[in-house]
Order: C-alpha cells, then structure tokens, then sequence
C-alpha cells in the first residue's frame, strides 16, 4: 500500500514539477525562500531541488531557532545555570549548541545541573519536586513555542509556584524576514512561509510583504507535495504578475491564527526594543521578554545576567547561511571542521539547520528528475 | 522541538480540563489542551502537539501523513518522541 502511495506521490511530483517549468520566464533566474527550517529538511530529504528547472533556487531563510540563537545567550544561559541553587531546564535541540566554554552538554559533564525536557510543563514538576532550587527554564523558539512558555508561566502563576522562572530567548519571524527583505545581498522572488509559526500568527502578518514588497508569500505545508505545490502556486502569482498570501497549508493554519495563543503571548511576554540573532546581528522589535507584570518569572531580573557579546569563531559563516547569501557547502567549514558531531556553527546543530540537512542527506550535486514542460498561459 | 506530532485524544483529565491523555504512535502521555480553548478537543480527535501543547486540531488523513513525513525524518523524531516518554506533564 505504501508502496502504491509513493507511486502515486511521485507522478504526481512530476506532474506537478512540469507545470512549473511551463511557468518559468525563458532567462528569468527565480529565488525562492523557504522561512522554516522544517522546509529546508523536507527539501532536502525528498531532494525536491532535482525536480526544479535549473532557473529556479530554493534559498533557506532564518526560521531554525536554535541556529538564531547567539553565542553570548548561550554564554548567558551557562552563566545563570552555574548558580548551585539553579536547575536550568532546555529542549535537548538547544543541548548542542555550542557557546565560547562549550555546550550545555559539556556544562553538564562538568557537573552543572542542567535537565533535558520535552515541554516547558515538565520545569513545573521539577520545581515541585526540588522546593530548595530555582529552576530556569531555557525558552527558545518562534511563534510555534513562545506560547507554550506563555502557558507554562501562566499555570506557574496559578499554581503559586514562587522558584520557576524563564530565560526567555523568543523570536518572532516578521523582523527576521524584513531584514533579511532589506538586504542588500538577497534578491528575491518570493517566500514559502512556515507552517508551524503561521498556525499561530495566521496568514495576516505576511501581508506587509506582499503589499509594500510586491513579493508572494505561500504558507506551506511540509510534505514534500505541499512544498513542491507551493512552489508552483508562487510561481504561478509572478507569472501572472500577482503579490499577495495564499495559504496552502489550509488544513492546519486558520487565516487568522490561534488567538487563544496570541493572547497567551501578549498577556505574559512584550517586545524587546531589539535583539541580537546569530549572524543577523542586532534587529529591531524582532524578540520577546517577559512582561513586567511577570517579572518573577523572568530570570533576567531575578538573576545577573551578564548579557556580553561573543563574536562567532571567525570560520564560521553561518551568518550567511541563515540571510540565504551562501549555500552551506560553500562555507569554509562545512563537513570538515564542521559536522554534526563536532558543530562549529548552530546551522550544522540542529537537525533543521541547513548545514545539517545538507550534510545529511548529502545534496550536494543535484541530479534532475527528466520532466516533460507542460506550457500553459498563466 | 519545532516539530508538530499528530496524537489522539484518549480522555480529558476529569478535574484539570486543560488537561488530555493522547496515544502518541503507541505512547501514552498528558498534554496540555490549553490553548485549543476555542475548539475543544474530544475524545477521538487528533491534535498536532508542539512541545507538550495541542496546538491546532487536525483530521485522522493529516494525522497519517503527518505521522509518515516524521517517520521519515528518522533521528529528529525519535529524540522527540523519546522526549515525550520522558515528559512530566502533570
């Protein structure tokens, strides 16, 4: 049966890939971005590149949260969990991450008390059970996780726990996307927005990208179809002409988002006026810290917080790996110095960082998959 | 820990209402159903759960080809769910 599946999957795959080579400009060169590192995995896995027409390249934009996250928070986070009466608590992606004295894998070894936990819930427990302890939760992520920390802090407050606070490390894609849109490096053609995140933000923020940079954005899902039928539907807006949010991932992402999310959000957490992003550099507006009216759970104020600035090892580029400017195999490092096992840089960390993916699957020579164009007046 | 797991609600927790036990591919935990306030889930239903939390309800055909695109992913999906057995919901 799933062998049939695949089949079927895969002439439809063709099928697909031949409507867009009928939309392509004869001389045009098109850049694609996918925001979402999740894409970036599917891309790669499926080798989705090989069914595309030479003039079309998928560019792999900054939506890995753990490869935004700069190596000063990391030193930060070491910092807060080397206090004797912390418990730090963090997603085992954030574990490998390396900061200027290693990653919280090394810390760990050398004794410092740091948890792995699935759900930011499971500090709740922690900090039940270890009464004597403060426990700090590492909060990484986009949209997709933010409101799960909101949550977690709102059952915190309710259930009066008094020695749970939060590292809050939370982005938000928009800026992220406006910068890298404000480049000068990067010409792009349109976006493939994230999945997840957008089950939370809805379609609605992406309209600033349509409407003031006259560029597409399809919201996608993340099978290999979705991504391929995404393309095929920003394809089909320039070649019509067209700029405006489409939403492919419909069965998932509501047009308008989660708003019991969103309030979770806005009732816990606000804007910082800026934050640093790894290889990005400072951007504006583009993070999240707690609310005042929270500020016992934020362990930014409960704690010193050394907040130093640590430039990345001089090797690594995964600064433009992440705005799209370089292909990760393009990077000096990459699988030399730079592999999954001993990451210099975030993006070969997490497995939804583009050096991963790529080292990975190893795509780095792509073969096509022969498609019949099938031309058709947009 | 970005990644959206399909699971099924087996039962909502009696005295703790964001609360529902899911059958995540054989593995049984508790997560929050806080934020699907809007659209509660019932038994039966499928939920994508990030981190701990359902975040949108999805159908059983989503639930499948979610489910298949995470086998696939291989390493990634077993750390998460061997995260999720782990997990201290409560």
């Amino acid at each position: 049966m799933r062998f049939v599946d695949e089949f079927r999957d895969a002439e439809k795959a063709r099928a697909l890939a031949a409507k867009i080579a009928g939309l392509c400009e004869p001389g045009r060169q098109y850049k694609l971005m996918e925001v979402c590192g999740g894409h970036t995995h599917t891309i790669y896995k499926h080798g989705i590149e090989d069914y595309l027409p030479e003039s079309i390249s998928l560019v792999h934009g900054p939506g890995c949260p753990v490869c935004v996250i700069p190596m000063g928070r990391v030193d930060d986070a070491m910092h807060l969990a080397a206090d004797p009466d912390v418990i730090m608590t963090s997603f085992g992606d954030m574990m490998r991450v390396p900061g200027s004295t290693g990653s919280f894998f090394d810390a760990k070894a050398r004794g410092t008390d740091i948890r792995m936990v699935y759900s930011p819930l499971d500090s709740l427990k922690i900090a039940r059970q270890n009464p004597d302890k403060k426990i700090v939760f590492m909060a990484i992520g986009f949209e997709t996780t933010a409101p799960s920390t909101a949550m977690t802090v709102l059952r915190a407050q309710a259930q009066g726990l008094t020695n749970f606070s939060v590292f809050c490390n939370h982005v938000t894609i928009i800026p992220a996307i406006k910068a890298i849109l404000d480049s000068p490096d990067l010409r792009l053609d349109g976006f493939l927005g994230p999945g997840h995140v957008s089950t939370v933000i809805g379609c609605r923020p992406y309209e600033f990208i349509a409407r003031n940079y006259c560029k597409p954005v399809v919201v996608a899902g993340f099978e290999p179809l979705d991504i391929l039928q995404s393309i095929y539907l920003l394809m089909l807006q320039l070649a019509q002409g067209r700029a405006e949010v489409e939403n492919q991932y419909g069965r998932v992402v509501p047009w308008d988002g989660n708003l019991v999310a969103l309030r979770a959000i806005g009732q816990t957490m606000e804007l910082r006026p800026y934050f640093e992003w790894r290889g990005l550099g400072f951007i504006s507006h583009s993070a999240l810290k707690m609310r005042s009216s929270f500020e016992r759970f934020d362990a930014e104020r409960l704690f010193s917080v050394p907040g130093v600035r640590v430039a990345d090892p001089k090797a690594c580029q995964c600064g433009e790996v992440l705005k799209g400017v370089l292909k990760p195999w393009e990077c000096k490092v990459f699988g030399t110095a730079c592999t999954p096992e001993t990451p210099i840089g975030t993006c070969m960390v997490s497995p939804e960082g583009a050096c991963a993916a790529y080292y990975n699957y190893g795509r780095m020579n792509r073969q096509r998959v022969p498609v019949t164009i099938e031309r058709s007046r947009p | 820990m970005c990644l959206g797991i399909p699971g099924e609600v087996i039962e909502i927790v009696a005295d703790q209402p964001d609360l529902a036990k899911v059958d995540v591919s054989g593995v049984k935990r508790l997560i929050n159903i806080g934020l699907l306030a809007d659209d509660r889930p019932a038994p039966g239903e499928w939920v994508l759960i990030h981190v701990g939390f359902a975040l949108s309800k999805i159908d059983e055909d989503e639930a499948a080809a979610a489910m298949a695109f995470l086998e696939g992913i291989g390493q990634a999906y077993e750390d998460e769910i061997a995260a999720l057995r782990e997990s201290l919901i409560e």
